[in-house]
């Protein structure tokens, strides 16, 4: 992907409210394959005792990054929304760590996108969290 | 048998009321969401208020499926918190001070959370019912659903799986 591609999804994200208010950032999309980072913030600890981040934040970026997955197939038109996402909580995210979600449309029908991403801290081999989802496509 | 007299009221609600807060304020993720908690007895309804950073889409405009799902996770880790601390709670063993310290206190973890987006959230309040349907000793499965408008038109619905905290760790459980 070309850097104005990415200037341009980075722009569609920061238009979105919620995934600006997370600070997600877009490392790379085409094809039906994003890449999307979150930073470590305080204020999204979901267990005040060990400093891990909130499963919603998780699930907000996986969930942000699997649309985007989506939107990104050269046969889409348009925007998409969620049908359903399940998500596996593999193990904490490390507190201070980045967390990136790698999400690729595996699947396309006339009306539904099928979806895996996955998301890791900086320990790459170790995911902190894995998910599956379907997406509408078009009209 | 002696016959002991019934709190007061006040008392009962004060406590009640006192640790339910301790319980939320401890999650900074609930204060980030704008989540608060209505509670009648032991029966808790989350109210996600409506602000504009919750938004998704902004053409429609409707709510992010990730602050939904977040917000029925909340729903179902605050109302197992509660059922399972509720016990220790009335007898006066957990206190709000002993929530707020963590050290008798420990969360529940989620293992997997399902979200099934019935409807787009309207850009308005949002509430959630959790309902606890197994709750063992080392995971609890909890389905939540949450609505806007009407109670029985909901707009998203969550199942998830979650690991109890350790009895060692936690006086609650």
């Amino acid at each position: 992907m070309t850097k104005d591609n990415r200037a341009i999804a980075q722009s569609f994200i920061d238009a979105i409210p919620h995934s600006h208010a997370l600070g997600m950032k877009i490392d790379f999309v085409g094809d039906g394959e994003a890449h999307m980072s979150m930073d470590y913030d305080e204020r999204f600890i979901g267990d005040p005792a060990t400093g891990v981040i909130h499963g919603g934040a998780v699930f907000a970026l996986l969930d942000t990054c699997g649309g985007a997955a989506v939107i990104s197939h050269p046969d889409h038109n348009g925007a998409t929304a969620t049908i359903d996402l399940r998500v596996d909580y593999m193990r904490p995210a490390s507190p201070g760590q980045r967390i990136r979600a790698v999400a690729t449309c595996y699947n396309r029908t006339r009306s539904v996108a099928f979806v895996r991403a996955v998301a890791m801290d900086d320990r790459e081999d170790k995911p902190v969290a894995t998910a599956a989802g379907a997406f509408v496509t078009g009209g | 048998m002696v016959a002991r007299t019934p709190e007061p009221v006040q008392v009962v609600k004060q406590r009640r009321d006192d640790a339910l807060a301790a319980i939320v304020a401890a999650i900074p993720y609930i204060q980030f969401l704008n989540v608060s908690f209505e509670r009648r007895g032991d029966e808790l309804t989350a109210v996600m208020a409506y602000r504009d950073t919750l938004i998704g889409n902004p053409a429609l405009p409707a709510l992010h499926g990730g602050a939904i799902a977040a917000f029925l996770e909340v729903a179902a880790v605050i109302e197992l918190t509660w059922a399972t601390a509720w016990a220790a709670i009335e007898d006066g063993t957990l206190t709000p001070e002993a929530i707020t310290s963590g050290h008798q206190f420990a969360l529940p973890k989620t293992i997997d959370f399902t979200v099934d987006y019935l409807r787009s959230g309207l850009p308005r309040d949002a509430y959630a019912r959790a309902t606890i349907n197994r709750s063992g000793r080392r995971y609890a499965s909890v389905h939540v659903e949450a609505w806007q408008d009407k109670r029985d038109r909901l707009f998203a619905q969550g199942t998830g799986h979650f690991l109890m905290p350790d009895a060692n760790s936690a006086k609650a459980v």
